[in-house]
């Protein structure tokens, strides 16, 4: 049976180092799969964090070859095998033991978005037209690669000023909601920071649900608080007729 | 930078565990924007070869006067802000020169180096990209001469006519439109920012307006690059024919 070498971060909060291990080659195999090898016959210390196998439950987000992605939804064989295949934890946080890391850290942003506040008085009925584009940002996973990703936080880290793609995401679900009726921009400006993210798409290139992050929720969030904070006519309209 | 204990080592600007070639995604940006730059800088001030038999350049267009009465430098000049504040604040075009130019970051996953002070567009100067709106509405005047120099393009002295010129300017007006038509602030005025297109007035046209600008702005980059070859393409065939290098094949 024909072998393939993994080369794995192992190691915790402190440092650690990358162990090659080598794994026989099966039909179908992902590289969850492959840890899941090298756990039971080779390093049963070894710490992965996974649940459903079906890139349905966003655990198991780490860096193969480098790019984030779900090693459930990776496909060994869409791998070169010439060189070890590196597995490695999601950069932008930190290790809590070899592939785990601490997302945490996301939670706490989270609980700074202003959840679902029906417009007062709002009949509960909604017009599919108005559903359909939110759909989308309820498809998240929440796997955080999108924010491992982002260069705001993986090269800049800039956790205390803003939020990453996922919330932008989030935020878009409830800002766009037809019976929703709060405000997110000011929030969106100044807790989230999404004047930090330069709509550079990488989010958008490792979503495994493939939602357009940047194009249908950022952009437009950009577009929102424009209109709050940076447009003078339209401030004037809203001045004038009270509109949205 | 972030705080992982696993890659400390990939904090240098460039590195990365990606083993494709990454950089292979910039070069086209890179070589097609400064070739770009360059081209259109020296056709805006060169001041001649701009207009020949019905054909006018889009660098020209509106043309403010060619005679010199009040400007002494090229017409071009005068107008080129427009257009190009356009393409500068567009969020396609700055995904592109972010990464390709500024590298910021260079590619997905690729360290860009920590830099601490990093602000990206939450100041100044570049919160200025938040004007791109206005530019729109700028642009969407500069349409209508392009489109009215599209139609001249098929009037010859005789009458009626159609030249290889006259197929370019159009094909050019198509896609400078397209690509105007696809923008993202467009997307968001249009109705973008209706969270309930059943609840408010011309909710149906306005979300039939949006769903027609987006199926267009999925396509976004594809337009942005098209326009841009199209209008250096029209640019250069009317100065080569205009300069005598080429002769304009009358089609009708
Ligand atoms: S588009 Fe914005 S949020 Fe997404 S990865 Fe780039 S900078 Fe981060
Ligand atoms: S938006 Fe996509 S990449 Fe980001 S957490 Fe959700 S599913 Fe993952
Ligand atoms: S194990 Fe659930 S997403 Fe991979
Ligand atoms: S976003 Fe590209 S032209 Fe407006």
């Amino acid at each position: 049976m024909a072998e393939v070498t993994l080369r794995v971060f192992r190691g915790d909060r402190d440092g650690g180092k990358a162990v090659d291990y080598q794994v026989p080659l099966t039909e179908g195999m992902v590289v969850l799969d492959a840890i899941h090898s090298i756990q039971a016959h080779q390093a049963p210390d070894l710490a992965v964090r996974w649940n459903c196998k079906a890139a349905k439950c966003g655990s198991c987000s780490a860096e193969v070859n480098g790019r984030p992605s779900l090693m459930c939804k990776t496909r060994m064989d869409a791998l070169p095998h010439d060189q070890p295949i590196t597995v490695y934890p999601m950069k932008s946080f930190p290790v809590i033991k070899d592939l785990a890391t601490d997302v945490s850290w996301n939670y706490r942003v989270n609980k700074k978005i202003p959840p679902f506040q029906p417009r007062p008085g709002v009949e509960w009925k909604m017009d599919q037209r108005d559903v359909d584009r939110v759909q989308e940002f309820r498809k998240c996973i929440e796997c955080f690669l999108c924010q491992d990703v982002c260069h705001v936080l993986r090269d800049h880290d800039k956790k205390q000023q803003f939020g990453g793609p996922r919330f932008f995401v989030r935020s878009a679900g409830l800002e766009m909601h037809p019976l929703d009726g709060a405000s997110r921009t000011r929030m969106l400006k100044e807790e989230l920071g999404i004047g930090f993210c330069n709509i550079t798409k990488c989010c958008t290139e490792v979503c495994p649900e493939e939602i357009h992050i940047t194009d249908n929720a950022i952009i437009p969030l950009k577009e929102r608080v424009v209109d709050e904070f940076y447009d003078p006519v339209a401030m004037i309209v809203r001045k004038i007729f009270g509109a949205k | 930078m972030a705080d992982s204990s696993a890659v400390k080592e990939l904090t240098r600007f460039g590195s990365t565990q990606r083993r494709d070639a990454w950089w292979i995604e910039i070069i086209p940006a890179l070589v097609i924007f400064s070739a770009f730059i360059i081209y259109a800088t020296w056709r805006a001030f060169e001041g001649k070869f701009y207009e020949v038999g019905p054909y006018l350049s889009p660098f020209y267009s509106p043309l403010i006067d060619p005679e010199h009465h009040w400007w002494r430098f090229s017409p071009a000049i005068l107008i080129l802000g427009g257009p190009a504040g356009f393409r500068v604040t567009c969020y396609y075009y700055r995904k592109a020169y972010y990464r390709a130019f500024v590298m910021h970051p260079p590619s997905c996953a690729v360290s860009e180096g920590e830099h601490r002070g990093y602000r990206g567009e939450a100041s100044f100067p570049l919160i200025l990209q938040n004007v791109h709106r206005y530019f729109f509405f700028i642009v969407a005047v500069f349409l209508c001469f392009l489109w009215y120099d599209a139609v001249v393009a098929f009037k010859f002295p005789e009458g009626f006519g159609i030249g290889v010129g006259s197929v370019i300017m159009l094909v050019n007006v198509l896609f400078l439109t397209t690509y105007s038509a696809s923008c993202h602030s467009l997307r968001h005025l249009v109705g973008g920012k209706v969270d309930c297109f059943s609840c408010v007035t011309l909710g149906a046209p306005r979300h039939s307006a949006w769903r027609f600008v987006t199926i267009l702005n999925e396509h976004h980059m594809l337009w942005a690059w098209l326009s841009l070859f199209s209008v250096a393409l029209t640019d250069l065939y009317i100065r080569l024919v205009a300069s005598g290098v080429l002769k304009d094949i009358r089609l009708l």
